[in-house]
């Protein structure tokens, strides 16, 4: 079940289909398997047991990986816009590697002993050697993804997808070809990203164009969704939200789809879109690089029922994550590893022939049982809609209590003021550790800690509400939008210490 | 045969090739047009035999087919005139239940 399976299916079912690019520098299901065996014979030539990754995201993309499956190495795509120590570092696991790379960064991998090529430069040589070239025969043995972690909580590390993790994927989540000629994808997510990866092989698949958009702008989203009749998009919270912040036409008439994952989403954002763009269908994915991406869906039927309910509990999975798709098995459980019932909140565990939950160096994370802990936090309800709460590794305990800082996040977000928001625990001498926030507000707004205090207070008791609240400029995120709450702890304990706040001391 | 997920298998009776999504731990034989599906590697396309009675239908591209009783589900990853049998008994077409488009 190697991945280029998926592509001689592509190549023998629709061919002359165009699956990757715009439509001018167009490249069909047919060709991009041309340029894989070009590609791989480019590994080959260089004796090379990887191919490195680390530039924007484009046609290159998908002929890497497709290079890589057929010569049975993985791809190895990483964050171009890490500092050089950290990318030779990471370069430093794969030596022998043949590497695509962005122009200021040759070097890092030069010094790491690599062959270096430009993204253009790949092309054409794949391109010349696919014609004349015997197909190599691909196998299964090595990884065909190594994604490493974004490091928001520890030391990056490496994920291991296996071919058949990603090709069962596809096959539960897509039907072949069932794409219409006229669909065309949108991709915003960097390469790095588990998404973007997801997005090569389920848009091949169906036989839908996918195109990418390598530098992101709210303004340039709009500008190509109606320049490329762009169909289906995928984005995450932050961009949505940049999307939305755009001035003046926000018309999309071509839009079917909008997906939207890969961190927490506020509740107000999504009703925003909902308002803004009321034929386009919604949807929710949760997943995380170690599931091979999508475990749980809200499609678009669930976001219109939820919009248009007047009951509370049918209105609130507007913050849900759907339910978990048909091949996955997820349980929530308690510390003991015992099953808790509906409306309970635990550890979110999964199963299923897409889930890996392998690292490099460390081997398989799952259970006697295959199932693997995704350290999120997470209840299911009646009807069996998955809440996510957030990462087990941000609760913050307060005087034995446990807090998910996502739920007071929340609250803070409903305020009319505030446009981003992150709690976090600081070492305290009296409760183990207390509640501090900081705030952005929201353009032309100013926002005052003390009526904000008195906001959450009235939403969520006292022990719930922050003891100190800050307003900041900006809130510390990767570029596929996640929280680095590390950096929030640091800046705020540097800012004012461990020693209590002035609400503490006035006892509030 | 024993039939492991991802295996691949390649008909000597037509074009049709499979790759088995799920089985069952049983001995399974799995027909395309009467004639036997091998394995990848036993198969010697020599022998190649597509001269028999072609019964109606085809086995297309990446559709799915199963046969519950068995628990077995296979994918056609090549495409052929005929029809595919596991155990004696014609598999049917898997009707396609694709998510929406999540990424």
């Amino acid at each position: 079940m190697n991945l280029s399976m998926l592509l001689d299916m592509a190549s023998d079912g629709f061919g002359d289909r165009v699956v990757v690019g715009h439509r001018r520098t167009a490249i069909t299901a047919s060709r991009l398997r041309s340029l894989s065996i070009g590609g791989a014979q480019i590994v080959r030539d260089a004796r090379a047991d990887a191919i490195v990754y680390a530039d924007v995201n484009g046609p290159a993309f998908p002929v890497a990986m497709f290079s890589a499956a057929r010569a049975g190495v993985p791809l190895v795509p990483l964050n171009y816009r890490l500092g050089s120590e950290k990318l030779a570092a990471l370069a430093a696991n794969h030596p022998n590697a043949v590497c695509i790379a962005a122009e200021q960064l040759t070097t890092v991998f030069e010094n790491a002993h690599m062959q270096v090529w430009s993204a253009g430069d790949f092309m054409i040589a794949a391109e010349d050697r696919s014609t004349g070239t015997e197909p190599l025969e691909p196998t299964t043995e090595a990884a065909a993804v190594i994604i490493y972690t974004s490091g928001s909580t520890a030391e990056p590390k490496g994920v291991l997808l296996h071919h058949h993790h990603l090709v069962n994927y596809v096959l539960g989540a897509v039907e072949f070809g069932g794409a219409g000629e006229d669909e065309a994808f949108l991709v915003s997510v960097p390469p790095y990203h588990i998404a973007a990866v997801a997005n090569v092989i389920t848009n091949l698949f169906a036989g839908r164009r996918f195109i990418v958009l390598e530098q992101f702008t709210g303004q340039q989203w709009i500008d190509l969704v109606r320049s490329d009749a762009i169909t289906n998009a995928l984005v995450v919270p932050t961009m949505l939200a940049r999307i939305l912040a755009t001035d003046g036409d926000k018309s999309v008439p071509t839009l079917r789809s909008l997906a939207y994952g890969g961190a927490a989403m506020p509740r107000m954002v999504v009703e925003e879109a909902l308002a803004t763009w009321p034929d386009v269908g919604f949807v929710n994915a949760y997943g995380l690089t170690e599931t091979s991406s999508t475990i749980s869906i809200l499609g678009p039927d669930d976001h219109r029922a939820a919009i248009a309910s007047t009951d509370p509990n049918v209105r609130s999975r507007l913050a849900s994550v759907g339910r978990p798709v048909p091949n996955v098995e997820l349980s929530i459980r308690d510390e003991a590893g015992t099953m808790v019932p509906p409306g309970e909140a635990g550890r979110i565990y999964v199963r299923g022939e897409q889930v890996s939950g392998e690292y490099t160096g460390t081997g398989s994370a799952l259970d006697q049982h295959g199932f693997f802990d995704t350290r999120d936090e997470g209840y299911l309800d009646e009807d069996g809609f998955l809440f996510v709460l957030g990462r087990a590794d941000d609760t913050i305990i307060r005087g034995g209590e446990n807090i998910a800082p996502a739920e007071i996040e929340e609250t803070l977000l409903l305020h009319p003021d505030i446009a981003d928001a992150v709690v976090v625990g600081v070492p305290d001498a009296e409760w183990g550790q207390r509640l501090e926030a900081a705030v952005v507000p929201k353009p032309g707004r100013s926002a005052d800690p003390d009526d904000i205090r008195a906001y959450v207070r009235t939403r969520l008791r006292g022990s719930k509400t922050p003891d100190r609240i800050v307003i900041w400029d900006e809130l510390p995120r990767t570029e596929t939008g996640k929280l680095v709450r590390r950096l929030a702890l640091e800046r705020l304990v540097k800012q004012y210490g461990t020693k209590g706040s002035q609400a503490d001391q006035k006892g509030v | 045969m024993l039939l492991k997920p991802g295996a691949r298998l390649r008909s000597i009776g037509g074009t049709v090739e499979i790759i088995v999504v799920r089985a069952a731990p049983a001995d399974i034989s799995i027909t395309f047009n009467g004639q036997p599906m091998v394995a990848e590697a036993d198969a010697d396309l020599e022998t190649r035999d597509a001269t028999g009675e072609v019964p109606a239908g085809a086995v297309e591209l990446g559709k799915r087919y199963a046969d519950d009783e068995l628990s077995l589900e296979v994918l056609c990853v090549k495409a052929g005139k005929g029809e595919l049998a596991a155990n004696g008994r014609v598999m049917t077409k898997k009707e396609a239940r694709p998510l929406p488009a999540s990424d």
